[in-house]
């Protein structure tokens, strides 16, 4: 048996399985960003030239702060799983077309570096990226933030308008073609990502189907419209409301990963948002939402861990089989 | 028709069709065969023969070193070389006889019991315990054992685990396409030992040239049953077959018993029936030799105690050089890097990659995209269960129902990040073991 003498010092030795699925991390990550391309062509074709410039200012400002941080820290560089590039975008989305680079540079980096990076990076930090640069910038430059006035749109935003109890036209918002972030005007777009998303298995119902039901059942009960399809449409076409429950309440990190908590966790979502667009000084209450939803994961997570096979809940809480 | 089945569970590349077709070809021993005394989980057997002794094929080389041991026969006819450790697939070195092959195969005459029917159920169990035989799908539980609960009476269901939800694996596949009978009439001596069972013949919907078959062979008999579970692993583990099967479940601190099910490999259900009817010991099984590496993936049928060589030779060899060779299924089973290793009662099969899946992927970090909970069949998480492991946090990794694990791969498989959480799991699960029995 001479070829197996020669084969004995190439073969590979592992524990079981071994067999992988084909998805990775950066699969992943890559058909989020897929997912995102629409709202993003959008957001150019709503916006003009410059809402590319906002958005490739931010994607490229995050990867490079997330290169610069590897290197001074002399860790391996990570850019490669595309993280980087799927903050960049969201948070780029998040912004509106007007928004001096500088600013966007600087959200950027607060994104990478002081919510994801120094917490350990990917899977460590405990609020989404995207969202806690978001924050930052919007509590740094609130008038930057709220600048959603362009060539095209001179009026306030549709929830605004709602907010001030104007009336708005619907199927503007569904298609898009309304003022707000670059990102979040196209019901449309969001929806046609959020297609795909759910049909590669990159993403669940369970998070953006118990948020936005909770929503609307919230709406009902507190909008003050009553039972009015019209509000009620306008609520969930407006805003960054689908943007956040397919892209960003769904960030693994930071949802819980038990499938009862995330139920849970977008019900609690909903609901914060309904408190913070009909009781709030604000029209918008999305990312603050979500980035309350995100503190409160870990507890979440453990108030519903599943009970493993074959106990009953209780006999597995008091510790199992000894 | 609801299809039965559990929660959790993964859809991995099943590869059946290389081997399926092919017909069980039986092979002759080579030169020399091992016999290790360890084939099965309990005490070692105890070698009955000593260097230089003559031995007949079918005859008993070793006995059982106490109830829940097996005893070991010889498959050829030959002369006891040597009683010497060898190293086995897992790589433990352990006592072995070693018989140099006459190639004349002079056979022990065997008798099985004639009426088994209305034979007396400590005479069935008796010649099940002489025959050797073990649990075959690979955990090597001694069958006698299995089927000496406490009380007899409270056995409901007596399952043929027929589910071969390993991928790559067609073995038993071709077991019940060719010898039905055999396993029908087996399942028949197992089910009559228990006044109250029912028996079950459990085969995965991938199969369904098998599931029509064995129901044509069960009609009329108001004992036995056959259903189709919905194709996915690990269909086949024994929790998730009892609960597929009958809705009962089963956690780490009992045993199917309890829950009135004994579970049998479709392989052993053979064996038995070889032991019972004709008084034929567990001396050969089948093994299926697959995978893009290899020339000719077939199912054989082996002497027990031949070498892995041997086998993979008579498949033809490898078309090219594998990344990675694996005794057993993908998913479960053990890698090797020595092909010169025994095969033994619970091999089931041979596998050769070209590529490694493994090796080729790089882990990084969790992302906690919760996919190991979602596929989880015992309902735990395993991405906290190797955090816990690998801080080595005992109390959490208890607490998080680390014990319930049942090592079936699901989560490695099925991580992006590419963890190897299973490995981390199983390690911790050895130390918690090993920690009670310290303990106790």
């Amino acid at each position: 048996m001479a070829d197996t003498e020669n084969i004995k010092a190439k073969m590979k030795v592992s524990s079981n399985p071994h067999v992988r699925s084909v998805m990775t991390t950066r699969n992943i990550m890559i058909c989020v960003i897929i997912a995102l391309l629409p709202a993003f062509g959008f957001g150019i074709y709503n916006f003009g030239i410059r809402a590319l410039l906002v958005v490739g200012v931010s994607v490229v400002s995050c990867v490079v702060s997330e290169i610069l941080f590897c290197l001074i820290c002399r860790k391996k560089i990570t850019v490669g799983d595309m993280s980087a590039v799927v903050t960049g975008l969201l948070l780029g989305l998040n912004l509106p077309v007007s928004m001096p680079v500088w600013m966007t540079v600087l959200g950027s980096f607060f994104a990478i570096v002081v919510v994801k990076m120094v917490f350990g990076g990917l899977g460590q930090n405990f609020m989404n990226p995207a969202l806690g640069g978001r924050a930052f910038l919007v509590i740094s430059f609130p008038t930057a933030m709220t600048n959603f006035i362009t060539d095209a749109y001179t009026g306030a935003t549709p929830l605004a308008a709602i907010k001030a109890g104007e009336s708005v036209d619907v199927m503007s918002m569904v298609i898009g073609k309304t003022g707000g972030t670059i990102g979040e005007t196209s019901l449309i777009c969001l929806v046609i990502g959020a297609a795909f998303l759910l049909i590669v298995g990159v993403i669940d119902l369970r998070v953006p189907a118990s948020y936005i039901l909770s929503f609307m059942i919230f709406a009902i009960a507190f909008g003050g419209h009553g039972f009015d399809p019209a509000f009620i449409a306008a609520q969930l076409a407006g805003g960054g409301l689908m943007l956040g429950a397919f892209f960003m309440a769904t960030d693994y990190v930071t949802r819980p990963t038990t499938s009862f908590g995330q139920i849970v966790y977008g019900i609690f979502l909903g609901v914060m948002t309904g408190i913070f667009r009909f009781f709030g000084p604000n029209a918008e209450g999305v990312s603050f939402a979500i980035l309350l939803g995100n503190l409160l994961t870990p507890l979440i997570e453990r108030l519903t861990r599943p009970t493993a096979f074959g106990y009953t809940r209780k006999e597995f809480r008091k510790g199992g089989a000894k | 028709m609801t299809k039965f089945t559990f929660t959790g569970g993964i859809h991995p590349f099943e590869g059946k069709n290389l081997s399926k077709d092919k017909p069980i070809e039986v092979m002759e021993a080579g030169d020399e065969l091992v016999f290790p005394l360890v084939q099965h989980i309990g005490a070692p057997a105890k070698p009955l023969v000593k260097k230089g002794d003559e031995v007949l094929r079918g005859q008993k080389i070793a006995e059982a070193g106490g109830f829940v041991s097996a005893c070991v026969y010889s498959s050829v006819s030959g002369v006891v070389k040597t009683i010497e450790p060898r190293r086995t697939v897992t790589g433990d070195m352990v006592e072995s006889i070693i018989i140099t092959n006459d190639h004349e195969d002079r056979t022990v005459e065997f008798t099985g019991i004639e009426d088994y029917e209305n034979a007396p159920r400590e005479d069935i169990i008796k010649a099940i315990q002489e025959a050797g035989i073990v649990g075959m799908g690979g955990a090597g539980f001694p069958t006698h054992v299995k089927l000496s609960p406490k009380d007899p009476d409270s056995i409901d269901y007596c399952i043929a685990n027929c589910a071969e939800c390993e991928p790559y694996l067609t073995s038993d596949y071709r077991r019940m396409m060719e010898e039905p009978e055999k396993v029908v009439e087996g399942l028949r001596i197992i089910v009559s030992l228990f006044e109250n069972a029912h028996g079950i013949l459990a085969v995965e919907d991938n199969k369904p040239d098998c599931i029509e078959l064995l129901r044509k062979l069960t009609k009329g008999d108001n004992r036995i049953s056959v259903k189709a579970l919905k194709t996915k692993y690990p269909q086949g583990a024994e929790r998730q077959l009892i609960f597929a099967t009958t809705g009962r479940k089963v956690n780490s601190g009992m045993l199917p018993a309890d829950v009135g099910c004994i579970v049998n490999n479709v392989d052993t259900v053979t064996a038995v029936y070889n032991a019972v009817a004709e008084g034929i010991p567990l001396m050969e099984r089948i093994i299926t030799v697959t995978g893009d590496a290899v020339k000719d993936p077939k199912n054989i049928k082996v002497p027990v105690g031949v070498s892995y060589a041997e086998v993979l030779e008579r498949a033809g060899g490898f078309n090219c050089e594998p990344e990675k060779i694996v005794c057993g299924g993908p998913m479960m089973g053990f890698a090797m890097f020595d092909l010169e290793r025994p095969t033994t009662k619970t091999s089931t099969a041979l596998l050769a990659f070209k590529h490694d899946d493994v090796s080729a992927a790089e882990p990084g970090p969790c992302i906690r995209c919760g996919r190991c909970i979602d596929v989880c069949p015992g309902r735990v998480m395993p991405n906290k269960l190797a955090d816990y492991a690998e801080h080595f946090n005992r109390e959490g990794f208890v607490e998080y129902g680390g014990m319930e694990c049942c090592e079936c791969g699901c989560c490695s498989f099925i991580c992006p990040a590419k963890r190897p959480l299973t490995q981390e799991i199983k390690s911790m699960r050895k130390m918690e073991l090993a920690a009670r029995k310290a303990k106790k």
